[in-house]
């Protein structure tokens, strides 16, 4: 399917950029892919393969460890649910059979329209708050039935677009790094002096 | 004069060296080497410690965890991975207590709760460092009474090799060769965590030319090469070490075979050469020798067909053919198939009966003056400072060669300089790599020796000049005049010839190297014009594999009586008078030189093919029937004569006999002449300047002749710069019309943009349209237009 677009290969190049080696970008290049398709395309990987200079097997490599980057489609809205300890003793498991009753999907599924994708997922680090969900890894915290429902009509809605992006979207502000900041092509065991933007300023 | 470099390791050692470090292995005080892996010292010690991932030519990854060992510590003993930790002075090592026999056998118990123990259905088995470990290192028993994973079996992650990934234990051996030996990091372990598996990228095959030696070193039975998989149990091989005669590099092999038929052969680790890797075409060549078209017992022409006849009756007719023939009127070409033994019988056969027109080569190599420059080994080319190419693609042609230099350049410990008209394997590990067109590279190399950082480097250190015939369809003087150009820069070079043929060095050096210039093209000619009565074909196929394929086609035409020894009815030998069966490798016992100089032995290991015999017992019966009888009847005999008549060979049949690395044969170097650079071809109308280079897979006939390797040839296309495609007006993959003044042919367009623009790379010996129809021998580089259909 999908190799990365024109404008896409110009952030890529970008993201090369910061580091001294090119073959650190790939996880970055990763999640532009998974930004621009909603998962990563077998073409995608080619193409950031040629970007960074690795085979299309070693991207794979890469990509395949994380649970996150998706290699096929799922929705447009992923949802985790929390299954581990403390969300599972507040009520993480009815969450789940609601969710699937609401839905009509199982867990793992994808919605007809396109629109859900449910998963089980570990703690997500948000325990004070269970049961907790992530919806594009956006979270909402203590999550009732009513809560889930209000939530999958607002964003079936479209209510909720400006702060749940489609899935892929990590951040909706670009980081951007100045040329200067970068280290440029310099091998890391090169480099004998900080940075001249540091210039003096004790970094440590 | 005559000097024999026996290779002897160090022998005189005055003081302790300052690198060496002393260590106790088990009570036991053991001198290493600062530096080494404490697994190492233990294996030079003889003292073994169990180990999957650990390989010594590769960098250790502490992946598998069973080569555990207790180190003593300042707070007493503690566990280590004896692959991963150096050895330091006084350092004591422990691999035989209770702690580290409990370590092992935990280790073993883990492995194996994940593996199938499919043992008596599992090639491996018999020869499997998993089962032997368990066996020597491990509980005996399993605490694991669950559910084993199942996947489905096997995939083909390429033509070659399968894969069954319940078996593997992920100790990293596989991937770590593919990224850091061959370069080519077409596997990997993917979906990382509890179900990690090596895997390809989704439709793209792990089609390294190196992939066997995966198999080879796959510690279990998850990797199973196609031709061997299901043929045989270990034990029921039998073997014997050889070497590998496909190419000049000279591998060291095994020779395995069951019941009496070729099964397996396996690289052996020699330091100067191969270091124990094969590449797949080396490796996986064995089935052409159990090919059912071999030729068994020597024919006659009669009519448009051949018949059966028997040995005394065939050699008769060529004894008497040459016995009728104007003396001067032989001509013998080929010899490079064969050990030096039967190179040695020709050359003094044709000596005998006065034979001046002979050559080894068919125009495809570089005149033997090569070898008058000073000589480089392998070692040298690895540790010069400067290793510089005029060579054609290692990686297609010499295949392990290619790894070595990849390796030095990797490592850092040579910086490579590569002139060609193309991007090669090595042009990303070159420090400088610049792109000269056929009939440039004389001026490409005085341009780089001006280029004052350029002259910094060679100042530097030592210099190698790897040189080869690049291109077919470019006289090999220019590669000659360029070698000599970086000579007179740098007079203290050496030079390593990459000639391809197996043993062309070999033949070159005991007598099949042409006589006064009257080299293969001049005989064809010859030929051509009715001045060879009778034309002896040792293993030389001149229709497949002259460039000028006139030429090959008008020179046996015009032989009045030709003689195929060949172990297949080639090409050329179906043109033949008479075919005479030649003994292929494996059945023949003697010794090869490969591009260094470096004699090694190669044996018989099954008995040959119907009635068919190794090529100088040929010689010396036909000598007999001639006069010339040469006493010989053993392989002994040849060897003591050959010891006796050729400079250098003096002691190298008996070293040979009790070295794996052989021993190089140095003759003394003349001093080098200078040569008149040739004149630069200017462009003519013709648009596109022909790079006409070998892959590694071609119409070779150990190649089309071995099943596993006949479909890997990437077939005859024309690949051009993508602008230049546009300007020809053809879509990518479509028929396009190549043609010169000579002739025309249709052949497949691709792109790639790393070919330069107003270049046509054609590689050579490929199934479909022969560009050779478009090459003349006296052209000295070939141009050639192209249109689109
Ligand atoms: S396939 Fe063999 S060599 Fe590769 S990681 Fe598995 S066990 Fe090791
Ligand atoms: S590199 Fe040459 S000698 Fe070595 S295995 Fe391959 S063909 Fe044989
Ligand atoms: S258990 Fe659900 S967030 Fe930690
Ligand atoms: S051999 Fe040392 S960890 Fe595998």
């Amino acid at each position: 399917m999908a190799r990365l677009t024109e404008e896409n290969v110009r952030l890529a190049r970008e993201i090369i950029g910061r580091y001294p080696k090119p073959r650190s970008a790939t996880i970055p290049l990763l999640h532009l892919a998974q930004e621009q398709d909603g998962h990563i395309t077998n073409d995608a990987m080619a193409h950031i393969g040629e970007l960074v200079g690795a085979t299309s097997a070693e991207v794979y490599g890469t990509a395949s460890f994380y649970e996150m980057f998706k290699f096929e489609p799922v929705g447009k809205y992923l949802i985790n649910i929390c299954g581990t300890m403390s969300c599972a003793l507040m009520g993480g498991e009815e969450l789940m059979h609601h969710a699937e009753s609401r839905l009509g999907i199982h867990m793992g599924g994808t919605t007809s329209d396109g629109l859900f994708t449910l998963e089980k997922a570990e703690c997500q680090a948000a325990c004070t708050e269970a049961p907790c969900l992530q919806v594009n890894y956006r979270y909402r915290y203590r999550v009732t039935s009513e809560n889930f429902d209000t939530l999958i009509d607002q964003l079936q809605a479209g209510e909720l677009n400006s702060e749940i992006p489609a899935h892929g979207t990590v951040a909706s502000v670009r980081q951007h790094i100045p040329a200067d900041r970068g280290v440029g092509a310099v091998a890391p065991e090169d480099v004998t002096e900080g940075p001249a933007w540091l210039d003096g300023k004790a970094a440590l | 004069m005559t000097t024999i470099d026996t290779n002897t390791e160090a022998a005189e050692m005055p003081e302790r060296d300052p690198n060496a470090v002393s260590i106790t292995i088990n009570g036991r005080t053991v001198e290493a080497q600062k530096g080494d892996l404490i697994i190492a010292a233990a294996d030079a010690a003889d003292e073994f410690i169990p180990r999957f991932c650990y390989h010594p030519r590769m960098s250790p990854v502490g992946m598998c965890r069973q080569c555990l060992v207790e180190v003593e510590g300042p707070r007493g003993p503690m566990m280590v991975v004896s692959c991963m930790t150096p050895v330091a002075e006084g350092q004591i090592v422990r691999t035989d207590t209770p702690q580290v026999k409990r370590a092992q056998e935990g280790m073993i118990e883990l492995l194996l709760a994940n593996h199938p123990l499919d043992c008596p259905v599992c090639d491996k088995g018999g020869e499997c460092p998993l089962q032997d470990q368990a066996f020597s290192h491990g509980a005996g028993e399993s605490r694991f009474v669950e559910e084993k994973r199942h996947y489905e079996k096997p995939i083909a992650i390429s033509e070659l090799v399968f894969l069954d990934r319940e078996r593997c234990i992920l100790c990293d051996r596989c991937t770590r060769f593919a990224d850091e030996v061959a370069g080519d990091p077409l596997i990997s372990f993917t979906q990382r965590g509890n179900n990690t598996q090596v895997m390809t990228f989704p439709d793209e095959p792990f089609a390294s030319y190196f992939s066997g030696n995966v198999v080879q070193i796959c510690p279990v039975g998850a990797l199973t090469a196609q031709p061997y998989r299901f043929k045989a149990r270990p034990w029921d091989l039998e073997q014997r070490e050889s070497t590998c005669t496909t190419c000049s590099v000279g591998c060291r092999t095994v020779v395995q075979s069951s019941r009496d038929e070729l099964l397996r052969y396996q690289g052996v680790d020699s330091d100067p050469v191969n270091w124990g890797w094969l590449c797949d075409r080396g490796r996986f060549n064995f089935q052409s020798v159990n090919s059912e078209d071999r030729l068994e017992s020597p024919q006659v022409k009669s009519g448009d067909s051949f018949e059966t006849t028997s040995w005394s009756a065939a050699l008769d007719t060529i004894s008497r053919t040459i016995r009728h023939a104007t003396p001067g009127s032989v001509a013998i070409l080929g010899g490079a198939r064969g050990t030096n033994e039967d190179a040695f019988m020709w050359a003094q056969l044709a000596d005998a009966m006065g034979v001046t027109m002979r050559d080894a080569q068919l125009d495809d190599g570089l005149p033997a003056s090569i070898f008058n420059y000073s000589q480089a080994t392998i070692d040298a080319a690895c540790k010069a400072a400067t290793v510089i190419l005029l060579a054609p693609d290692l990686k297609e042609e010499l295949p392990v060669l290619h790894i070595r230099l990849r390796d030095a350049a990797e490592k850092k410990k040579i910086r490579i300089i590569e002139i060609s008209a193309c991007e090669t394997g090595l042009t990303k590990h070159a420090w400088r790599s610049v792109r000269a067109e056929s009939g440039t590279s004389v001026t490409a190399v005085q341009q780089l020796m001006a280029d004052p950082v350029v002259a910094a480097q060679i100042a530097s250190g030592s210099v190698v000049v790897v040189a080869g015939r690049a291109n077919l369809a470019e006289g090999a003087e220019h590669t000659m005049a360029a070698v000599d150009a970086v000579i007179a820069a740098v007079p203290t070079a050496s030079v390593l010839p990459a000639l391809r043929r197996g043993n062309v060095r070999g033949a070159l050096t005991l007598g099949l190297a042409p006589q006064n210039g009257n080299d293969a093209v001049s005989i064809l000619e010859a030929s051509a014009n009715g001045h060879v009565e009778c034309l002896i074909l040792l293993g030389a196929d001149p229709m497949n594999d002259v460039a000028d394929a006139d030429l090959a086609r008008r020179g046996i035409a015009g032989a009045r009586f030709v003689v195929a020894i060949d172990t297949f009815l080639t090409q050329s030998a179906a043109h033949a008078d008479i075919v005479l069966p030649a003994s292929a490798y494996g059945e023949k016992d003697g010794t090869t030189m490969n591009l260094e100089g470096r004699v090694t032995n190669v044996v018989q290991k099954i008995t040959p093919r119907g009635t068919s015999r190794a090529d100088w017992m040929i010689a010396a019966e036909l000598g007999f029937l001639l006069g010339h009888d040469t006493d010989v009847t053993t392989l002994a005999d040849v060897q003591k004569l050959m010891a006796k008549k050729v400079a250098g060979f003096g002691t190298t049949t008996t070293a040979v006999a009790v070295k794996r690395d052989g021993v190089v044969v140095s003759i003394p170097t003349p001093t080098r002449t200078a040569f008149a650079a040739p004149t630069i071809a200017a462009r003519n109308s013709y648009e596109f300047r022909v790079d006409v280079s070998r892959k590694l897979y071609d119409r070779a006939v150990g190649t089309i002749t071995s099943p596993a390797l006949v479909n890997l040839a990437p077939g005859a296309s024309v690949t051009i710069h993508p602008l230049d495609l546009e300007r020809v007006g053809a879509a990518e993959g479509a028929n396009v019309r190549v043609s010169n003044n000579h002739s025309s042919i249709v052949l497949p367009v691709r792109s790639n943009e790393k070919v330069p623009r107003g270049t046509a790379v054609v590689p050579f010996n490929q199934p479909g349209a022969d560009i050779r129809e478009l090459v003349r021998h006296g052209d000295s580089v070939v141009d050639v237009r192209i249109e689109s259909m």
